[in-house]
């Protein structure tokens, strides 16, 4: 039999929970430094740029709505990978990891509803309209909120894990719809102006601040995901050990009477 | 509402929620590695104990 490479021996040495937490240890201070150097960066820029000549200064706005729009519909994606590590190889971590992203990911949907929002007033002249890819988030929301319920309902782990995947791939139908609203619907949101297959239509003086503030994004969401991660197999492994006292005080009285 | 209160609101409304997420993650973090520190100094250990956590 030949060896398995590289590659796939450094994926199955991730399975390992206590491997996964010394490798997660040493590369933490380097995500969180990484991710506060972005933050600084992005956010200097995000104000020192110029404001646009017909939004004025609510196009800074764009720096965290557009970014927490595209977090909230990668965190979903990552969670999908997970469902499918949860249900096709069984990795011991598949199910930590999406457990662990759905707050996080309701958070950067929160975010980028409430900022959306308060776009939508000055520019739009209303809060809240129905359309395509207001609804299409909100429905993303929703299922976040839902997955969590979902995770949270059930005592065993194990369990949990399998009727939350196949929720998660059944939900996965609604990136996509998300992505392609605003050409497939007539919308007040506009369309996409950034990810294009002709490149980006959006003046440099605004995609500098807004690529910057996606890394940024991008860097807080796996620090926090990885951190949360962690806080969930101390939580699996301090459950383990509870029931594994409990069977020994169960056993040692009746071991001490024979 | 002028336009610097919307982008004000905005930042305020982000920067609320991510703090919110950091506070949560690491407070939660904290307690489960007091309630681990605590198991283990009652003598219930895993039984690879010795190992780093």
């Amino acid at each position: 039999m030949s060896e398995p490479s590289l590659a796939i021996r450094k994926f199955t040495d991730l399975a390992n929970p206590t491997r996964f937490l010394a490798l997660s240890g040493s590369l933490l201070p380097w995500l969180a430094a990484a991710t506060a150097v972005a933050f600084a960066v992005g956010l200097y820029l995000s104000f020192t740029t110029v404001g646009d000549y017909q939004q004025g200064e609510t196009v800074r706005i764009m720096y965290i709505h557009v970014p927490a729009a595209w977090l909230a519909m990668m965190c979903y994606s990552v969670m999908a990978i997970s469902a499918l590590g949860t249900l096709v190889w069984r990795h011991p971590l598949a199910d930590v990891s999406a457990r662990t992203a759905a707050p996080i990911g309701a958070s950067f949907t929160f975010i980028a509803l409430v900022t959306g929002s308060l776009w939508g007033k000055p520019m739009w002249g209303t809060w809240w309209v129905w359309d395509a890819r207001l609804t299409s988030v909100f429905v993303l929301f929703l299922m976040y909120l839902g997955l969590i319920a979902l995770n949270r309902a059930m005592d065993d782990p194990t369990r949990a894990a399998k009727a939350s995947a196949i929720l998660i791939l059944v939900g996965f139908v609604n990136i996509p719809i998300i992505k392609f609203s605003v050409e497939w619907w007539n919308t007040l949101h506009q369309p996409a102006s950034v990810i294009r297959l002709d490149g980006p239509t959006i003046d440099p003086e605004f995609l500098r601040p807004l690529l910057v503030m996606a890394v940024a994004f991008t860097l807080l969401f796996f620090t926090l995901h990885i951190l949360a991660m962690r806080n969930e197999i101390l939580r699996r492994r301090i459950a383990t050990l509870r029931r594994l006292a409990a069977r020994n005080a169960g056993r040692e009285p009746m071991e001490g009477r024979r | 509402m002028s336009h610097f209160a919307y982008v004000a609101a905005s930042y305020a409304a982000a920067f609320g929620t991510i703090a919110g997420l950091i506070l949560w993650v690491w407070l939660d973090g904290r307690a489960r590695r007091r309630e681990l520190d605590a198991l283990e100094a009652a003598g219930i250990r895993r039984r690879s104990a010795g190992e780093p956590q």
